[in-house]
């Protein structure tokens, strides 16, 4: 009211509409001030009105700890566990078909399977991604998935169980523990002896650059042999990799090979038999056996 | 509200109280093409549902269903995927068009004749005068004091407009379900649709409110047609005229026959008001255009019984323009366009626009076929240094018959083909079978064993070929080497 008062000297009632003007002029055109029909004030107000419920129906106002409660008592987690409940109503048929089936049979079902892979990608991207990579595609000393070389093996049996029981996990008595000594560190090899093995594997797997040699043949023979084969094409059991392949999971440079073989042991992973449920870890060796290198 | 209506001067009010409009109720041509139009819209509007529409054992048989669960849109013949949005886009523009076309010829016929608003606003004023009595009776029994009668009619008119409100909003939501079902389903309370009473409460809010208290306000002041519709009008335009070169200077019939033995000049407008009376808006057309007037043409009705009744000649209030009106006044012959650029371009478009969609919708494909390349990794290198690109491809069978694809591949010469979970068949051929009406995501697998490529990527084609009919479609990638 006081702002109409303040200017009221310009505002007039325009003779033609017979409407207040506003008081405002630009350049000898006025504006008229025009109500608001009844229904839109009325509307507004009961949007104050209805803000006001709100802001004491729902949790509103922060307190120095926490907040406002609400008076109906709604909280955005019980919603969430609402939703979670709901999904896994609606998961629930898969799921059993999941827990039903034999592991070797999944694959066989286009159904199943393309419920099962989306199962698999989520629980992947949950638990899994932060080594292996949101693509599986692995990075240095982490594993491509995508491809066809498995230091464990790539059946579905063998991926089930690295997921169950990890590797190198102590917690796990189960889990796959052999590991590569450390030759260099332990004073099994000297430096020289070394970059004659590595020479010699590098040679081994045609890399370019690569040395073979009477003396790199017998270390080789002498040390590696027994867990990577005599001829260097590895061996799941140890988990010990193929030599001879395009792969190499750490790099294959020389200063590399000679630092794994100096320092020996490998990468870890955790056993998650106890931490996803058996469904869950049906659907992660489904879907890390059909990225490409399943067996 | 229009200018006339604020009459006394300045207010210090934030709000200008409605108006009551009272309109009376008239007969004539343009009264019976209004019912005509409201029983049929209505009718399609409330039965549509109902209708029926075979196709087949796994598809719903109702005619017009928006299923959204299984993300489909029939209508009759058509099946609608969501990938093919566009063709409701198409719809739309086709409907803007019309629309323009209806204007540049009559200007608003759409808001006198066919907008939702005026047909239920029709609807809910003739009950109105069912059970309050009309225009007249209505105003009176408004000012007086309220009688235990009146308010017996009162109860019973919102009952009743709530009914109807509660019937528009019942049958919007069976356009989203089988109706029969969801029928049923309301009638009996079967738990689990709450979603179908929450939309028939809005429904039923919206409509008694547009309807019943808001009306002519939604025009005056919501609806953003009657703004469009002033920018795109044009003089040769039709709208409901008064002929004030014939109806002026206005007077009654007895001061008229006076004039005229005395030989000066008079109009045909006996200044009954009755055009005034039946106007569902408010409007004096007398005045001339106005953005209130939603073209119904009930106060031609309006004028023309009454002119029946006084012997002058019809159409005082006429489809007509103001050019026309001033033409006649300077003696010069009317002129009436409906053939000229606008209309003819507005015709054009909606034929070649028509025509477009309905050649699309004839020939469109009924499968499809969508390639999605792995980002991460792009590429695989395996044991033995083969490339591996590894691939989502999505078969679609939009045919009510389950059908077999052959996927072949071509670009990447000598690339080993294998798709996850199928096995060739004896010749070496991948064949994927989709369920009628449905979609079937594969993983593809391409490798590379020969001599390795350059760095790069390599075109690649998909093409799915259906093993029956041989119809093929083809997806274009890339076959990436790192
Ligand atoms: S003005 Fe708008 S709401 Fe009113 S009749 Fe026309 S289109 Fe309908
Ligand atoms: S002025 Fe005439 S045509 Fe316009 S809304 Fe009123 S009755 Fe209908």
């Amino acid at each position: 009211m006081s702002t109409r008062e303040a200017h009221s000297e310009a505002v007039r009632i325009d003779p033609h509409t017979k409407t207040t003007t506003t008081g405002h002029e630009w350049d000898g055109i006025e504006e008229l001030d025009t109500p608001l029909p009844r229904w839109w004030v009325v509307t507004f107000y009961a949007t104050i009105l209805w803000s006001i419920g709100y802001f004491l129906a729902y949790p509103a106002l922060p307190t120095l700890e926490g907040g406002t409660q609400g008076l109906i008592g709604w909280h955005s987690r019980a919603s969430v566990a609402r939703d979670m409940e709901q999904l896994n109503e609606i998961r629930g048929p898969v799921l059993e078909r999941l827990a039903n089936a034999p592991l070797e049979e999944i694959e066989a079902r286009p159904q199943l399977l393309s419920a099962v892979r989306a199962l698999g990608a989520a629980a992947f991207a949950n638990n899994c991604a932060g080594c292996h990579g949101a693509g599986a595609q692995g990075a240095k000393g982490y594993p491509n998935l995508n491809d066809d070389d498995w230091l464990w093996g790539g059946k579905l049996s063998d991926i089930r169980r690295t997921i169950e029981h990890g590797v190198r996990w102590d917690a796990d008595k189960d889990t796959r523990s052999e590991t590569m000594p450390a030759f260099g560190r332990d004073g099994l090899l000297d430096a020289k002896q070394i970059s004659l093995v590595a020479d010699q594997l590098r040679a081994m797997a045609k890399l370019p650059g690569g040395m073979a040699t009477a003396q790199g043949a017998k270390l080789f023979d002498d040390n590696c042999s027994v867990c990577h084969g005599v001829d260097g094409k590895g061996n799941r059991d140890m988990g010990a990799p193929n030599l001879t392949d395009a792969l190499w999971l750490f790099g294959s440079d020389k200063e590399t090979i000679a630092s794994r073989i100096a320092n020996g042991g490998g990468g870890v992973m955790p056993a998650w038999k106890d931490r996803l449920d058996e469904p869950t870890i049906k659907a992660l060796a489904i879907y890390v056996h059909t990225l490409g290198g399943g067996e | 509200m229009t200018s006339a209506d604020m009459g006394k001067a300045k207010s210090d009010s934030f709000y200008a109280p409605r108006k009551a409009i009272y309109p009376k109720e008239v007969d004539g041509k343009f009264r019976r093409i209004k019912w005509g139009l409201l029983a049929f819209t209505l009718a399609v509007y409330y039965l549509l549902p109902f209708v029926r529409w075979d196709r087949g054992p796994d598809a719903p048989s109702q005619a017009v269903l928006v299923d959204f669960p299984h993300r489909r849109f029939y209508f009759f013949f058509i099946e609608i995927w969501p990938q093919e949005v566009y063709y409701l886009t198409g719809l739309l523009i086709l409907a803007a068009l019309i629309l323009f076309l209806m204007n540049a010829l009559a200007g608003r016929i759409w808001c006198g004749y066919l907008c939702p608003q005026t047909v239920w606003t029709d609807l809910y004023l003739s009950a109105e005068r069912w059970i309050e009595g009309d225009a007249r009776e209505r105003a009176r029994k408004d000012a007086g004091p309220r009688s235990a009668k009146i308010w017996r009619e009162k109860i019973a008119k919102h009952a009743l407009w709530l009914l109807i409100a509660w019937w528009t909003g019942g049958a919007w939501v069976l356009y989203f379900a089988d109706a029969p079902t969801l029928v049923y389903e309301l009638a009996t309370f079967q738990p689990g649709i709450s979603e179908a009473y929450i939309w028939i409460g809005i429904l039923t809010f919206t409509t008694y409110m547009l309807a019943g208290h808001m009306r002519e306000q939604v025009c005056l002041y919501m609806c953003p047609w009657p703004r469009i519709q002033a920018a795109l009008t044009d003089e040769y335009a039709l709208n409901v005229t008064y002929r004030y070169d014939r109806g002026e200077p206005r007077m009654s019939l007895k001061q008229a026959s006076a004039l005229r033995a005395a030989g000066a000049p008079v109009g045909d407008c006996v200044d009954c008001d009755q055009c005034v009376a039946v106007c569902p808006t408010g409007v004096d057309i007398r005045k001339g255009a106005s953005l209130g007037c939603v073209q119904c043409g009930l106060c031609i009705d309006a004028c023309d019984s009454v002119m029946a009744k006084i012997g002058r000649s019809q159409s005082l209030i006429a489809y007509d323009t103001q050019m026309n009106c001033d033409r006649r006044r300077k003696g010069e012959a009317p002129l009436y366009k409906p053939l000229r650029a606008r209309t003819l371009i507005y015709a054009a478009l909606i034929v070649a626009i028509g025509a477009l969609m309905s050649v699309k919708l004839a020939t469109r494909d009924d499968s499809r076929l969508s390639v999605l390349h792995d980002r991460n990794p792009l590429a695989v290198t395996l044991k033995d240094g083969a490339v591996r690109n590894a691939y989502t491809i999505r078969f679609a069978n939009m045919s009510a018959e389950p059908r077999r694809f052959l996927l072949e591949t071509s670009g990447v010469e000598g690339a080993e083909v294998e798709i996850v979970g199928v096995e060739p068949d004896a010749e070496g051929r991948m064949i994927v079978g989709v369920g009628a009406d449905q979609t079937r995501e594969t993983r593809v697998l391409v490798t590379w064993r020969g001599a390795r490529k350059t760095k790069g990527q390599t075109p690649i084609l998909f093409t799915s070929k259906d093993v029956e009919s041989d119809a093929a479609i083809s997806m274009r990638d890339v076959f990436v080497t790192p």
